[in-house]
């Protein structure tokens, strides 16, 4: 959550249900985040999948970072 | 489609540049951003200082600077060209070919062939291909190359998705027979069905210039644009270039003799620096190798940036030894390409402004 206040402060990403279509969030603020979450978590996100799809709301971003906090392990 | 020269190489690389230089942080108010995304941007996406020119500059103006700097400094005899090719998407009209006009102007004789060939971000690949091509039949005369755009003319400044990248330049290549057999490989690619992911849709004859299509428009996404102006569908090709141009990379070094270990440099197409990050990333070439620097200097000048990226970071190399060079060009029709090729000693490899 940190992590999108520091791209949009004055939004609410909790009561959002689609980041992109509720314009809170536009392309190169995905790429920001992309790049924020590899440096908050350590790991490194294939170009693939940077996609508006895994960033659309707070539940897609989780699923997002936890599959790749499991691969990291892995 | 894999092809394979022998016996030619490249002489010299001259990169031409405008002086006029402009700077992100001063167009704060032609995006709409905050002055923290600004920042972030110029962190991330490298969006920092480009070169454009001033007033009716056109791409062979830019050309014609660097042949005349370089028959002034005595590195290309006029006597020597048997053909020219310009590469350009930002010609100085529909007719005549801008590559009869820098003929002309330059001087030449009326034996030497000239080529227009309209290309972007894969042009320079296409433009040595040309070249190749063309030496089989011209003995001992030479092929100059030039690539160069001025799309910072057809780009809306208020499109954030693209006004942000843009640079003009020209890069002037003269190619030439070899004694030497060293080896070219080339693969290039074409996907026309996505032709319309990167385009100017209007001004052509398919959408004649009017009234309407002059007008800039707010978009849905908050983006302001005509539809004379640079269109780009960015997540489309990013994706592109995540996905398909690795894959042919991959498949072109499983079809030649050669490893990405082997390489020296990877000169790639300079679209924008986190874009060639994650390519690198992808291909596993270590940052060192992969030049990302283009953007934030000069900007994005389509098929100038694989010259220009030569220029300003390995022209002192290039002018005492031979190295391995892998160039990569995608984009624009959509096309992608991939070259190999032993480059240098040069006679030059420089930089100019005019």
């Amino acid at each position: 959550m940190n992590i999108l206040l520091s791209i949009c402060p004055e939004c609410d990403f909790v009561e959002s249900k689609d980041f992109i279509r509720e314009g809170l969030l536009d392309s190169f603020d995905i790429i920001t985040l992309v790049t924020r979450i590899e440096e908050e978590f350590n790991i490194s996100i294939d170009g693939r999948d940077v996609r508006s799809e895994y960033f659309i709301n707070l539940k897609t971003l989780e699923e997002f970072i936890r599959r790749y906090l499991i691969q990291h392990e892995s | 489609m894999n092809l394979k020269f022998s016996n030619k190489k490249i002489s010299g690389i001259l990169s031409i540049v405008p002086r006029h230089c402009v700077k992100f942080m001063d167009e704060l108010d032609n995006y709409g951003f905050t002055k923290e995304k600004m920042l972030n941007l110029k962190k991330v996406m490298g969006f920092d200082e480009r070169r454009i020119v001033e007033g009716n500059d056109c791409t062979s103006d830019l050309c014609l600077y660097g042949l005349e700097y370089l028959y002034k400094k005595g590195l290309l005899n006029k006597n020597d060209i048997g053909a020219i090719i310009l590469v350009t998407q930002s010609p100085d009209h529909f007719i005549p070919p801008s590559s009869s006009i820098i003929h002309g102007k330059f001087g030449l004789a009326h034996d030497v062939l000239t080529f227009d060939i309209n290309q972007g971000c894969t042009g320079y690949l296409y433009g040595l291909l040309q070249a190749f091509m063309l030496l089989q039949h011209l003995n001992n005369k030479k092929v100059i190359l030039m690539n160069g755009d001025t799309l910072s003319r057809s780009t809306c400044p208020n499109d954030r998705n693209s006004y942000p990248l843009v640079g003009d330049a020209a890069a002037v290549t003269i190619v030439e027979n070899s004694k030497q057999d060293d080896e070219v490989y080339v693969n290039i690619k074409t996907d026309g069905s996505r032709s319309d992911w990167l385009i100017i849709p209007a001004g052509g004859f398919r959408m004649p210039s009017t009234e309407e299509t002059r007008k800039v428009k707010s978009l849905p996404d908050g983006n302001k644009r005509s539809a004379e102006h640079f269109h780009m569908n960015g997540p489309g090709t990013f994706t592109f270039t995540q996905t398909e141009v690795p894959m042919a990379i991959k498949e072109f070094f499983e079809s030649v003799p050669t490893s990405i270990e082997e390489i020296d440099y990877f000169m790639f197409h300079q679209p924008n620096r986190f874009m060639l990050e994650k390519l690198a990333q992808k291909l596993g070439i270590p940052k060192e190798k992969m030049p990302s620097n283009i953007v934030e200097i000069f900007g994005n000048s389509s098929s100038a940036t694989i010259p220009l990226a030569i220029c300003h970071n390995i022209n002192d190399l290039l002018q005492k030894k031979e190295l391995k060079i892998c160039m990569s060009g995608f984009g624009v029709g959509l096309s992608w390409g991939t070259m190999i090729i032993e480059l240098g000693p040069l006679k030059f490899c420089d930089i100019i402004e005019k």
